[in-house]
């Protein structure tokens, strides 16, 4: 057992420091923050990952990933959460680029991998539905075949950015004989073709990144089929396990949580400083504790991986309790804020009334109620553990 | 020992029902927090109507001369209809603080109107830097030939954008902290010197911050005795932050009762999830937190009609109860009604947001808990 950075590693974090400082610079930053401005941002951020190589370390070298030891994912990951830079956006290098590589044929992953590469294609993603949120299995939008193209009616929904997408990857049922999950297929749909329609949901923090997506009659060309008919629920399956995984972020919690430690610091109560209010240091620490704890979950698992296991049941076990300690952290922020997490930001900076970090720390905990909700909500993700580690029916 | 509400208060309880019901649905009140006053002048004009106005005030100047348990009807009910009229600011706050404190030309100058629906009040004591700290006050009236000069900010002022009038809290003796040398006055928000920034909150209420830049108050804006407004808004704010839970005990049932009720509808894998033990368990929880509020509230209404001497204690321990309680019920409430809790669309998001802020407003969970073990222990 052994957990030190060699010679290499240190070097290789030096790099991935000086890359970052440069890469990530003041103008992009600002582009980040504002929602007209934030398209745009992903984007570019994601061109230049990708012209330094390192857009997706989790894929197999053959299809453009970086070969990294589990190590150096580990500090890449680190270092990009404490320079207060984004995760690239999942939906294509972290979702549908896995699925296609695994189980999509020669001519898909020739087309698509690379425009995922190059942040060419904007991915969102078509799993749930009105009616299927936790019981995903219960999809009803369906893909007829007729010739050589499917036609596709339904609706998804909660589909995040599709606003913005060009393509969407699609949970449909192609059969209803047996076991629902048995009728399940994975196709890939041009968000251009005619019967699409995109309906903006407003969520909790008065913005809109959820859509619902209709298909009427959406004619689907089905090379765009993944693998076989009827297989789709177990390329999704092992596309939740790796959405799950990236669903603990660590580090970016463990770096939230300085940054809250930093701001209750300043904030004052009666003369005295926050963080020395003994029940402030209690919520704080009981947060910090957990982290200490996960992050070596997180690295444990990431080890099993790397040892050629796959991310079973534990991704699960991460999901949880990356989500509880995400949110427990944009409680604390709210806490800080006090009166000003309340405020609206849309007349008035914040910082012209109260705290500036006041309407980002409710933007956060409004919107990070969805964490325990989406991924397969965390009560699904105990079903997961209770059946496929304790044995419990 | 009887915790049966009168004839009248259920009287009163019915008729809020009632007016929620037909005249304030959740589509009005959404136009409502829409309008740039972010409140209905013509609801107002009906609670006058209605002698909703009235019933904290005593009989003597028109007032209906209702106690605690009758505010705390009023406030339960409000809470379930997410009302943003300024009843809170305006008469609980501003009327009280004249009621209680006031002298008989303030009272009969400022009470009737109240009452009348035609002035609506604020009460500025919060300071940037001040948290909930209300010893914290960095605001100065100095004393002059004609009466004071007041200088300073106030911020997060409920109703500040509507109020005709403000009861300011200033400093007229002693350092930042001291409890002693603060001091009550009225001002006019359009007088001289009197700079206002309007914002709204994610509750759909407006407030204000005020800046004050050497405003001329005349000797006879002072409220109450001067140097001692700290125990003055002590006490106004005690059942200021009873009424508050009782709004918050509102929303909580509604929560409750709105997710117990999707629960039952909604079915993923064959059954309403609400057949899942797991969930069960959890609306068992939310169910009796509920129960332990309302305990603690009743506790704290009685103890204050009857001045009970741990009153401080308790209203304390109220506080940080709803504070804590409030984020677990909102929270199951988004998490059983999944996606669609984190809508705009649905209520169940609004009525999270009004609970997030009562738990900031008069002082948030913690610094109720603070406050509770320095009475207790020390």
């Amino acid at each position: 057992m052994d957990t030190s950075f060699s010679n290499a590693d240190l070097s290789f974090r030096d790099d991935v420091k000086a890359f970052f400082a440069s890469a990530y610079d003041l103008k992009l930053q600002k582009q980040f923050e504002s929602f007209s401005t934030y398209k745009d941002a992903v984007i570019e951020w994601q061109k230049r990952l990708y012209s330094q190589g390192w857009i997706a370390p989790n894929w197999p070298v053959e299809y453009g990933g970086t070969g990294w030891s589990s190590t150096q994912k580990f500090i890449f990951e680190s270092e990009r959460a404490s320079a207060g830079i984004r995760e690239v956006m999942p939906f294509g290098v972290g979702m549908v680029g896995p699925v296609i590589y695994t189980f999509g044929n020669e001519k898909q992953k020739e087309y698509f991998l690379p425009r995922i590469l190059k942040s060419q294609d904007w991915w969102c993603q078509g799993y749930s539905e009105p009616g299927s949120g936790s019981d995903l299995a219960s999809l009803k939008t369906k893909a007829e075949s007729d010739g050589d193209n499917y036609i596709v009616n339904g609706a998804k929904i909660w589909t995040s950015f599709a606003q913005y997408a060009d393509w969407i990857f699609c949970l449909v049922r192609t059969s209803t004989d047996g076991k629902k999950q048995a009728g399940i297929s994975f196709l890939l749909i041009d968000m251009r073709t005619e019967g699409i329609k995109v309906n903006p949901i407003i969520s909790i923090d008065n913005h809109h990144s959820l859509n619902e997506v209709e298909f009427v009659n959406v004619r689907v060309p089905k090379e765009n089929l993944i693998g076989e008919e009827n297989k789709g629920w177990t390329y999704a399956k092992s596309l939740l396990a790796h959405e799950r995984t990236g669903i603990a972020g660590v580090a970016d919690t463990k770096r939230a949580l300085f940054n809250a430690q930093e701001l209750a610091r300043k904030e004052v109560n009666g003369g005295k400083s926050l963080l020395k209010d003994p029940l402030f240091q209690k919520r704080l620490s009981d947060i910090e504790i957990e982290l200490l704890a996960l992050e070596f979950t997180e690295l444990r698992v990431l080890a099993t991986v790397a040892a050629g296991g796959a991310p079973g049941a534990e991704s699960s076990l991460l999901k949880i309790k990356g989500t509880e300690m995400q949110q427990a952290v944009q409680e604390i922020m709210m806490e800080i804020a006090a009166h000003y997490q309340g405020v609206l930001d849309t007349e008035y900076p914040c910082e012209v009334v109260g705290h500036e970090f006041g309407g980002a720390a409710r933007r956060a905990y409004l919107y990070g109620r969805a964490a325990t909700i989406y991924g397969g909500s965390n009560e699904i993700q105990k079903n997961v553990i209770a059946k496929a580690v304790l044995g419990l029916e | 020992m009887n915790f049966d509400f009168s004839e009248e208060q259920l009287m009163l309880r019915e008729s809020i029902a009632r007016f929620i019901q037909d005249d304030y649905s959740f589509d009005y009140r959404r136009e409502i927090s829409q309008s740039a006053l972010g409140m209905s002048e013509h609801i107002w004009k009906k609670f006058a109507e209605l002698g909703w106005l009235s019933i904290p005030f005593s009989e003597d100047c028109g007032g209906f001369g209702g106690g605690p348990v009758d505010i705390s009807v009023i406030m339960e009910e409000f809470g379930k209809g997410l009302v943003l009229e300024p009843y809170m600011p305006t008469v609980l706050l501003f009327g009280k603080l004249i009621d209680a404190a006031g002298s008989e030309g303030q009272r009969s100058d400022f009470i009737p109107p109240i009452i009348n629906g035609e002035l609506l009040g604020a009460f500025a004591y919060l300071e940037r830097q001040s948290r909930y700290e209300l010893s914290d006050v960095m605001t100065k009236a100095v004393s002059n030939s004609k009466g004071f000069l007041l200088e300073g900010e106030k911020v997060v002022v409920l109703n500040g954008q509507n109020a005709a009038k403000v009861i300011v809290s200033a400093r007229t003796s002693g350092d930042q902290f001291d409890r002693e040398g603060i001091s009550l006055f009225l001002v006019s928000s359009d007088s001289d010197g009197v700079e206002r920034v309007s914002y709204q909150m994610m509750d759909g209420q407006i407030v204000s911050n005020f800046r004050f830049n050497k405003v001329s108050l005349t000797a006879d804006s002072l409220i109450g005795d001067l140097g001692d407004g700290l125990k003055i808004i002590e006490g106004v704010l005690r059942a200021a932050t009873v009424a508050i839970s009782s709004e918050a005990l509102g929303i909580m049932e509604e929560l409750n009762r709105k997710t117990l009720e999707y629960s039952k509808t909604r079915e993923q894998f064959g059954s309403a999830i609400g057949s899942f033990q797991v969930l069960q368990h959890r609306m068992v929880d939310t169910f009796m937190a509920y129960e332990q509020v309302k305990s603690l509230l009743y506790r704290s209404v009685c103890g204050l009609t009857e001045t009970a001497s741990d009153i401080e204690c308790t209203v304390h321990a109220l506080k940080a109860l709803v504070g804590k309680t409030g984020k677990q019920i909102f929270g199951e409430a988004i998490q059983i009604h999944g996606g669609m809790g984190i809508t705009d669309e649905l209520d169940i998001g609004h009525y999270a947001k009004r609970l997030m802020m009562i738990n900031t407003t008069f002082g948030g969970e913690d610094h109720h808990q603070g406050k509770f073990n320095f009475l207790r222990y020390g």
